[in-house]
């Protein structure tokens, strides 16, 4: 029991490094990841923005998915709000009837490529990298299929391929990595006709964002939609409405998604390594317990066994004194009755040969 | 099943055994069409729910019941507490099953179920709380094998080794321990990456307290429930060890159920005060949050303790029926109902019923291996050759 207990602590020790080891946390710390430098991102303008499904076209295209039952050209399809499908990484919604503005409002929805993103933090197998060119890819080869980067994502990005029996894979926008890596511009960048997208430096493009909102204050909502959401993301928006009216969530926050989970995950060494140790105290505290009723039980049993042993010594004692008291008595009685009884009958004798020597010397004064 | 017919000499058309067999069939049915047509055929997932009942019912509500096993092992070989040891046993057999259940369900989940060693043996991704999950899961089940295997060694007659994993009991539970704490409280911090999908009221920094505590009241509702449902269904197979003392488990764990609601009701205030979400309780997800926390937290925990006082054990029974209810009404508010609340209504997901056709073939998979195990194992009585006492 001792050597394997010391081993097994060893091992959950190993075992909470282990965990501990492969993470940057930084819950604790007051550092703030600000992005890699000289990373890439997109800005998308929605005032520019025409909605003509060019984006959508090229993001097909150059991504090889399958064609759409209803071509690009059909704007019929935007007349309800669309999301992102293992068929299609981007599309472009309308927003119609929105108050005080000019016409219809698009927004063009693809993966926002997050400083810190909430699909890498939660794969359990790291197909996710946010590579420091800025695209957050994935790694098909080792997807299990969890899931999970889907329940993370705060953007409802990723997709799935549900109906591949079996090699589903998880699809999303890779920022056209592809062809990033080889100097070309992602292929909705490229064929957007009224530059409503601008591919370049996020430092870059945060100068250029605010610097249309300084030039035209009545064309913009002050704010640059991804410069701080969820800690920052590397594709950025400009609109002339208000975000929410044009299906972007207001209530997301400016914390990383990893930094939800880092405190549950810095708690899992202490557990390990603590755990052992409470749960082996209150063991050992138990047995303990355990021991001393033991031995008080012993004790109690001992000592009552003494006392009656005892007792029953007196009283065998007491009885053979009694007896013995009883029998000096008797002995005595006896004794003295039978020197009584001596005593009586030598009386007697006295007596008679007094009265015979009286007779005697009577009859011989008598003669 | 055949053979127990056979040496009973009883028919097989029980009503058991047909409504089993019907759902196997069912089950295996849907399994050939999950695993050649891919998880679109069999289930209403979509991009914007990712996760079905799978994992809300048969991972989350699945692993929580089956927490019997480490809270009774710890009850019993950690705070001393031997009166139950009677119930050890049918709880780890209890927990094993549960967790191969989930492990099994898993498979049918993933996409692709042929790699889920992956996670450790190709590239660990240490900063998800699913692989703790999925660690911690895999451990634990090969824990549970293990401290179920000595019932299964009694029955081969395999004294040698049986005695050895004896000797590991002590080891095995402080293990069991550290695991389930882990993973029962992983699986609420799952859903802290995500505090703009799941509702304010019911996600909280503290989720994966809540996910541990009530994991216990789980454990200890499922030993009573369990042992209610044993007693009338294999009584015969208890001893009269395990008839003695089935009652004093009721009272003793309905009475530290009582403790831990109490406990849990408190925490989950603290949370809901520090997530300043009183103002959402006049809304009607506050409304399914309070019946909630009144009906399957507050209630059963009033009716535990009443039980207790008045050793009423037929109300501990349904209360334990009723608190166990309360756990999958907790684990799917968390994994399906309070999550992606925001999602206009079309969006939202509701099982397919080969789905739920599944999640029912793969309990009664589970109730059909207990009843194989109980019925010829030493698992509600002590093997006449070993001193149980150990």
């Amino acid at each position: 029991m001792s050597i394997s207990r010391r081993k097994f602590l060893g091992w959950l020790g190993a075992a909470g490094m282990g965990t501990a080891l492969g993470k940057k946390a930084t819950a604790a710390t007051n550092k703030h990841f600000k992005g890699y430098a000289n990373s890439n991102g997109v800005l998308y303008d929605n005032t520019r923005c025409i909605g003509c499904r060019k984006c959508e076209l090229a993001c097909n295209k150059v991504n090889e998915l399958p064609s759409p039952q209803q071509s690009f050209s059909d704007m019929e399809v935007m007349n309800v709000p669309r999301r992102t499908t293992a068929k299609a990484y981007t599309v472009v919604n309308r927003y119609d009837g929105i108050p005080g503005a000019k016409g219809p409002q698009y927004r063009k929805i693809q993966c926002n490529h997050c400083l810190e993103p909430a699909c890498a933090s939660v794969c359990f197998v790291r197909a996710f990298t946010k590579t420091p060119k800025g695209a957050v890819v994935y790694d098909p080869s080792v997807c299990v299929g969890c899931r999970y980067c889907m329940v993370a994502c705060p953007f409802n990005i990723p997709a799935y391929e549900y109906d591949n029996a079996f090699s589903p894979r998880v699809m999303k926008c890779t920022m056209c990595y592809p062809r990033i890596v080889k100097g070309l511009l992602p292929g909705c960048v490229e064929i957007c006709p009224t530059g409503a997208l601008t591919y370049g430096s996020r430092r870059d493009l945060l100068k250029i964002a605010r610097e249309r909102i300084r030039r035209f204050p009545g064309r913009y909502v002050d704010h640059i939609y991804g410069e701080t959401e969820m800690g920052g993301t590397s594709w950025l928006y400009l609109s002339a409405v208000a975000f929410n009216k044009i299906g972007m969530r207001e209530d997301l926050g400016v914390t990383p998604a990893p930094q939800f989970t880092a405190g549950a995950l810095s708690a899992v060494p202490i557990v390990v390594g603590l755990w052992p140790v409470l749960l082996g105290g209150i063991y050992a505290i138990n047995k303990r317990r355990e021991k001393i009723a033991q031995q008080e039980k012993t004790q109690a049993v001992d000592s009552a066994l003494e006392k009656a042993r005892a007792e029953a010594a007196g009283q065998l004692s007491a009885a053979k004194q009694k007896a013995e008291a009883e029998k000096t008595v008797a002995i005595e009685k006896a004794v003295s009755k039978a020197l009584e009884e001596e005593a009586e009958k030598s009386a007697a004798g006295t007596a008679d040969t007094r009265a015979e020597d009286a007779a005697k010397k009577s009859s011989e004064e008598e003669s | 099943m055949s053979d127990e017919a056979a040496t009973t000499g009883k028919s097989l058309l029980t009503p058991f055994n047909v409504i089993a067999g019907i759902i196997v069939i069912m089950g295996l049915f849907i399994t050939v069409m999950r695993f050649t047509r891919g998880l679109g055929a069999v289930t209403n997932l979509s991009d914007y729910n990712p996760w079905g009942i799978w994992i809300g019912f048969d991972l989350l509500v699945g692993v929580a019941l089956a927490a019997g096993g480490f809270v009774t092992s710890a009850a019993v070989y950690i705070f001393g507490m031997k009166k139950y040891h009677s119930a050890v046993r049918p709880a780890i057999l209890t927990g094993f099953l549960g967790y191969a259940m989930v492990v099994v369900a898993l498979n049918y989940d993933v996409g692709r179920p042929w790699r889920l060693p992956f996670p450790f043996i190709v590239q660990q991704g240490t900063t998800s709380l699913l692989f703790e999950v999925a660690a911690c899961v895999a451990l634990y089940l090969t824990v549970l094998f293990v401290e179920f295997s000595p019932a299964a060694l009694e029955w081969l007659g395999l004294k040698r080794a049986r005695n050895i994993i004896i000797r590991l009991t002590l080891l095995l539970t402080i293990f069991g321990v550290v695991l389930s704490t882990l993973h029962q409280s992983s699986l609420g911090a799952l859903f802290l990456i995500a505090p703009s999908k799941l509702h304010p009221l019911w996600y909280s920094p503290y989720l994966p307290v809540y996910f541990f505590v009530s994991s216990i009241i789980a454990g200890l509702s499922m030993v009573i429930f369990e042992s209610t449902l044993s007693h009338r269904y294999f009584k015969d197979k208890m001893d009269a060890a395990h008839l003695a003392e089935k009652d004093e488990v009721a009272l003793g764990f309905g009475k530290a159920a009582a403790l831990v609601l109490a406990g849990y009701f408190i925490v989950k205030l603290i949370g809901v005060s520090q997530g300043n979400g009183w103002h959402l309780l006049a809304t009607s997800y506050g409304a399914w949050f309070l019946l909630e926390m009144l009906g399957f937290v507050a209630l059963p925990c009033f009716l535990y303790a009443v039980g207790v006082r008045e050793k009423n054990l037929k109300l501990i029974k349904w209360t334990a029926a009723w608190t166990v209810l309360g756990i999958i009404v907790n684990r799917l508010n968390v994994g399906l109902i309070a999550f992606n609340w925001q999602l206009p209504s079309a969006e939202r997901y509701f099982p397919h019923w080969m789905e739920i056709g599944i999640s029912v073939f793969l309990v009664t998979v589970g109730l059909i291996a207990f009843r194989f195990i109980v019925t010829r194992m030493p698992i509600m009585y002590a093997h006449k050759d070993y001193d149980e006492t150990t």
